[in-house]
């Protein structure tokens, strides 16, 4: 009982824990990552393609991990290169990504609901906890926090990041090539976030509509409530989907009504933003283009 | 520099870049699905401004989208980011619904449809007021607050209407008894069968009203000042707290407006989920509209035009090719306000330079 607790948390947890790394690398580069949702929803469409018609769900993460890179370079193009606000084109981003992958879901499979079924991993009729060991995806997921604290904290290429995140003026002033460095962080923050997507549509073996349905939000809240560090947002996400999971084995009972769960992440962040519980505080450049 | 080649060169230069950027892609997407892009573009003409009809939806949806355009605009003169639209737009209507169910079917119109509303505004309003105050009195960002609340405001006006008001077996409450709005088509029959209602003088009145308050009252002028510079605007005896919470008040109220045009104006009753995006739609109807009342309303009704639009072309191209549209204007507008601005500036310097 227990057991199949923490497994399905960890299977609820998972795309909120690529797409938070993503968040965390992009924000903590100075770059708003209101664009999670649509590089997840980007890479979850990409994964159904490449799935289908390359037969073989590792084709379905290059071709999601494509999209999700493609949508992070037109983001970081967007608002570094041409200094746009970040909040705005994050918002457009979501929406491009609900268009285009509405536009294509009509052009691939003459369908405005859903995908056919696509090859995912694991074999029919295995249990749960099997099938999510059989998942390379799970592993990343569970690995991607704890690497990216590695990377931030203890790398050249971290220690840039957070540099060009609180000061850039003064990075610039010791050679770190600023705007590169977002850039590459950008980037890899539709990788990161991507690869949640990539996840959800392998794990249901089909693309829904606008099947993200707020998780990038989710996860922007868990970086936020963990205070831009990676591993306390990747427990702000266990934590989040534990809610989520309880919710889910409770609503028979109906202890309490499934949409006052669903506001907890909501309300977690909010109260922290406000500083009720310890201040936490952005990096000090998001949202600062002008470097 | 004439003051009509500033406006023109700040505010009108750059949304035509982004139209024409849109234009070219849309042709792309139209040619890589294998049609025509004249034929496509000229059905989507006629089915919004061509016909009545039309006309009509493009109107009805121009309403909610200039009210939730008015609350980003205001926001942004403050210098405050709402991205709250959709949870104080739904909101809004919610609040005209109960009203409008409280209300006894006899309350005379003159009192009810203002109630109603005031009813709307003032649930809009305090959905609104939440991320101000806790930017004034604790620097919460509002960006942050307003994208959590609109999740928290949805997902509880899911439940209470899911749970408590719904008519059994859908999402939506009973018919309001009192305060109904009557469409445009009663007075000009060939609106017929279009949902373009009286919500739509109540919404022009707030822009205008808009207008006055920011660029002919004082605490306007307190507004845009603390937006421009709040360091400077607290150094002139403004107080800067005060301002902020004030303005994402009035957003929020603008906002619930729109919820009106739905409620009161179309359905009659309240229905889970009617926002539909419109909300965060507004923050590109500010956008392209340089948060200025009158072109809040023109934004509006380009974007009203786009959406009904694409209903109108689904017989040639998916009419998801708008939304894919919509994404690409304003991030076409987002990268070339920034871009003509400085492109301008250095084009005027020199200049200057040149006279020196």
């Amino acid at each position: 009982m227990i057991l199949l607790f923490l497994a399905q948390t960890l299977r609820i947890a998972i795309p909120f824990l690529f797409a938070a790394a993503g968040g965390a690398l992009s924000e903590r580069a100075g770059i708003v990552a209101l664009t999670l949702e649509g590089f997840m929803l980007g890479g979850a469409f990409g994964a159904v393609l490449g799935s289908y018609y390359g037969g073989s769900a590792w084709i379905g993460i290059a071709a999601g991990v494509s999209a999700g890179m493609a949508l992070g370079a037109i983001h970081a193009v967007a608002c570094i290169r041409f200094r746009a606000d970040q909040v705005v084109t994050g918002v457009a981003i979501n929406l491009f990504a609900v268009g285009v992958t509405r536009f294509f879901l009509d052009v691939a499979f003459q369908s405005s609901s859903n995908s056919p079924r696509v090859a995912g991993f694991g074999g029919e009729g295995l249990s749960a906890l099997t099938a999510l060991a059989a998942n390379p995806l799970v592993w990343m997921g569970v690995a991607v926090m704890p690497v990216l604290a590695f990377v931030v904290a203890r790398t050249t290429f971290g220690l840039r990041v957070r540099a060009v995140g609180e000061h850039p003026q003064a990075a610039a002033s010791v050679g770190v090539p600023v705007t590169r460095v977002r850039y590459v962080a950008v980037v890899w923050s539709g990788i990161l976030a991507s690869l949640g997507g990539v996840y959800l549509a392998l794990d249901q073996h089909q693309f829904t509509d606008n099947m993200t349905a707020g998780r990038g939000f989710i996860a922007l809240a868990a970086v936020i409530f963990g205070r831009w560090h990676p591993v306390r947002a990747g427990i702000a996400c266990l934590l989040f989907a534990a809610a989520e999971t309880l919710q889910i084995q409770l609503q028979a009972a109906q202890v309490i009504p499934s949409q006052f769960v669903e506001m907890i992440p909501y309300l977690l962040t909010i109260i922290a933003v406000a500083g009720v519980v310890g201040r936490s505080r952005p990096p000090a450049a998001l949202n600062q283009a002008d470097a | 520099m004439s003051r009509l080649r500033q406006v023109f060169e700040e505010g009108v230069l750059a949304p035509l870049v982004a139209l024409l950027v849109a234009l070219v892609a849309g042709d792309l997407l139209i040619l890589a699905y294998g049609q025509a892009p004249g034929a496509v573009w000229s059905l989507l003409i006629e089915g919004t401004w061509g016909n009545a009809y039309g006309f009509g939806q493009v109107l009805y949806k121009a309403t909610t989208l200039t009210c939730t355009g008015l609350a980003v605009a205001i926001g942004l003169r403050a210098g405050l980011f709402n991205i709250g639209g959709e949870g104080q737009l739904a909101a809004g209507g919610f609040g005209a619904a109960i009203m409008g169910l409280w209300l006894p079917s006899t309350t005379p119109a003159l009192l009810a449809v203002p109630l109603c509303v005031g009813a709307a505004c003032v649930a809009g309003g305090s959905v609104g007021l939440v991320p101000g105050v806790l930017k004034a009195r604790f620097g919460a960002h509002e960006v942050i607050v307003t994208i959590m609340l609109n999740f928290i405001v949805l997902a509880f006006l899911n439940w209470i209407v899911s749970a408590h008001l719904a008519v059994p077996e859908t999402l939506h409450t009973e018919g309001v008894r009192a305060g109904v709005l009557p469409r445009l088509s009663a007075m000009i029959p060939a609106f017929h069968g279009s949902a373009a209602n009286w919500t739509l003088a109540v919404v022009l009145l707030a822009v205008g009203a808009t207008w006055w308050f920011l660029f002919r009252t004082r605490s306007g002028y307190e507004l845009r000042a603390v937006g421009q510079q709040p360091d400077a605007a607290e150094y002139g005896g403004i107080h800067v707290g005060q301002a902020w919470w004030r303005a994402m008040l009035m957003a929020g109220a603008l906002a619930g407006l729109g919820g009106v045009n739905f409620v009161l104006g179309y359905k009659g009753y309240y229905e889970d989920g009617f926002a539909g995006g419109a909300g965060f739609l507004g923050i590109a109807v500010a956008l392209v509209g340089r948060n200025h009342p009158v072109g809040v309303l023109l934004a509006a009704l380009f974007f009203a035009t786009l959406s009904q639009g694409g209903l109108a072309i689904n017989a040639l191209v998916p009419k998801q090719m708008v939304e894919v549209l919509q994404g690409i204007v304003i991030l076409a507008v987002a990268m070339a306000v920034p871009e003509v601005r400085r492109l301008v500036r250095q084009a005027a310097g020199r200049a200057t330079g040149r006279a020196r």
